[in-house]
Order: structure tokens, then C-alpha cells, then sequence
């Protein structure tokens, strides 16, 4: 299978969508009446908070498919989605953190419980590399691995709800089911910025895959020519094929 | 929540947010970058070895040959 086709064309529409998306944030939508030019902050940190989240997911989503074939592929998919999930994560902690400074005149609010529960869902997923270098045998890793990802992607949604349905602290709340919401031009400008980080998303997953696919064939190249004692088996955290 | 911030202190923030998504994802192209790096050094090296098998190959199979056109000599 080859992960790179279709990349240039799909990382052509990610550039296109993210510049969109980032001259309708500068120059299409409103000030906010409430925090002014600060409010822009949330067309990067919302969007990639919410790929971040949908990536842990897909990671679950690709371990249980390797627990029921265990084709190592799925497990590979899932490593690669948490991965690039966890950089995410990262990137909303940090710029959700510079937000809070600007609005709340804080860096972090530990009363808050969409912050702190992100924050528990990041380290938990901060754990799940330590956990597959921890196992030297790659079926028992692999296993391990789906399994972590499964509990941990289930966790995901439920912990959301949970924060959802507990009374908001100072967090604004922009997908209100009841009244309030966002108006017709931030909520396009949101739309669009979601799509770009979604197609990132996507593109940098297919990109590490193509690149970890062609390592593991160059391996087996390797292997073929030079013999196995010339490519001694390393530790690693990542999957093998 | 604070009042507002003024335009010129709002910017500072704004930027802030901005650049660290930038970095965060030039980062990771470096990574992979260097990653791919990493594996085109390799493929030249099997390519070598593959060069120099073919190489040791031929000459074998040609001095299989000469031995056999002189032996029906």
C-alpha cells in the first residue's frame, strides 16, 4: 500500500484552506463586542483543540480495528493519528494558555474544568509512547498499545460530555445548544479554519505514513541484500510492519 | 473576564498564538524532513551495495565463462 499518492494535491488544499482561513480571521471576520481583537485566538485554538480531540479517537477507532485483524497496519494508523493528535494537543494548551493571559489575566485557571480536563487528556495520551518503548516484544507492544488507545479514545468524548454538562466556570461556550452561538460570520470563518487544521491533520498523517512505509520497505530491502546481522533490531516505540 | 484589551497589547497575544501553531507544524516538517534525509542516505547506500553485488556478480559469471569456453577448447 502506498500513503504518499494523493499527498501534493491534498497538501496543495490544506495550504489554500489554512491561508482562507487565515484572511477571513484577519480580514472578513468581526471584532468581538466582548474581548476585541483577542478573540482571534480562537479560530487556531478551538480548531486544532477539536482535531486534536477527533484524532485520539481515530486512533481508538484504528486499535480496535487491529485488535479484531491484527494487521499491523491498523496499529501503525493509530500511532500515527496519536501522534500528530498529541502535537495538537500541545499547540491548544499553549495557545489556549496565552488566550487565558490575554482575557482572564492568567496563564492557567485551574478552576476551569475545560482546561483541566484537556490537560488530563493530553498527559494521558503523553503517556502512551513511554508505554509502547516500556514493552520490548512488538506483537505484546502493539496490543498493549490498541488497547491504551481504545480506553483512552473512549475516554475522550465521555470526559467532553462530562465538562459539557457541569457548570461552566468562566469558559466561553461556543456551540451553545440553547440561544447565544456565533454569528453567520465568525461561525463561516470558524468553519473554514476547522476544514484547513482537519486537511493538516490529515496531510501530516499521510505524510508520516508514506515516510514510515518507505523506511519498513527500505528495511526489508535491507535485510534482503545485506543479511540480518548487518540490521540489528532496535527499540523502539514505533510500530513495525 | 478583563475588559478588553487595546488593539496594540491584543496583537501581541494574537501573534503569540499564531506563531506557535506555525512553529509547532515547521517543527514537525523538519522532523519528517530529516526523517527523509535519513532514508534517502540509506537507499543510496543499498544502492552501492546492490552496484557492487552486481559488479562481483558479473565478473564471477564471467570467469565461469571463460572457464567453460576454454574447457571445450
Amino acid at each position: 500500500m502506498t500513503y504518499g499518492k494523493g499527498l501534493r494535491p491534498l497538501a496543495a488544499l490544506t495550504a489554500l484552506t489554512l491561508t482562507a482561513a487565515f484572511a477571513l480571521v484577519f480580514f472578513f471576520a468581526p471584532l468581538d463586542a466582548d474581548q476585541g481583537f483577542v478573540q482571534k485566538i480562537f479560530y487556531v485554538h478551538v480548531p486544532i483543540g477539536i482535531v486534536a480531540l477527533v484524532g485520539f479517537m481515530a486512533g481508538g477507532v484504528f486499535a480496535i480495528q487491529h485488535l479484531r485483524t491484527r494487521d499491523p497496519r491498523h496499529d501503525l494508523r493509530s500511532y500515527v493519528a496519536i501522534h500528530i493528535a498529541i502535537v495538537l494537543a500541545l499547540g491548544t494548551l499553549v495557545t489556549g494558555s496565552i488566550w487565558a493571559k490575554a482575557s482572564w489575566g492568567s496563564w492557567w485557571v485551574w478552576q476551569e474544568p475545560m482546561l483541566v480536563s484537556f490537560l488530563i487528556v493530553f498527559l494521558l495520551y503523553a503517556c502512551y509512547t513511554p508505554l509502547r518503548f516500556s514493552i520490548e516484544d512488538r506483537e505484546r507492544q502493539a496490543r498493549y498499545a490498541s488497547v491504551f488507545a481504545i480506553v483512552a479514545g473512549a475516554f475522550v468524548p465521555l470526559n467532553f460530555a462530562a465538562v459539557r454538562m457541569a457548570e461552566a466556570y468562566i469558559h466561553p461556550r461556543t456551540f451553545a445548544t440553547t440561544g447565544g452561538g456565533l454569528p453567520g460570520d465568525m461561525l463561516l470563518t470558524f468553519l473554514v479554519a476547522l476544514a484547513g487544521i482537519a486537511l493538516l491533520f490529515v496531510t501530516l498523517w499521510k505524510y508520516e505514513m508514506a515516510s514510515k512505509n518507505a523506511t519498513f520497505k527500505l528495511r526489508a530491502l535491507r535485510r534482503a541484500l545485506a543479511g540480518d546481522e548487518l540490521t540489528p533490531a532496535r527499540r523502539s516505540a514505533a510500530p513495525t510492519l | 473576564m478583563l475588559p478588553a484589551l487595546p488593539l496594540d497589547e491584543a496583537g501581541k497575544y494574537v501573534a503569540a498564538a499564531y506563531l506557535v501553531f506555525l512553529a509547532l507544524v515547521l517543527i514537525y516538517v523538519a522532523i519528517m524532513a530529516a526523517k527523509l534525509g535519513r532514508i534517502e542516505r540509506e537507499l543510496t547506500e543499498l544502492t552501492e551495495l546492490a552496484e557492487r553485488r552486481d559488479a562481483d556478480g558479473t565478473g564471477a559469471h564471467g570467469h565461469e565463462r571463460e572457464a567453460v569456453g576454454s574447457s571445450r577448447e
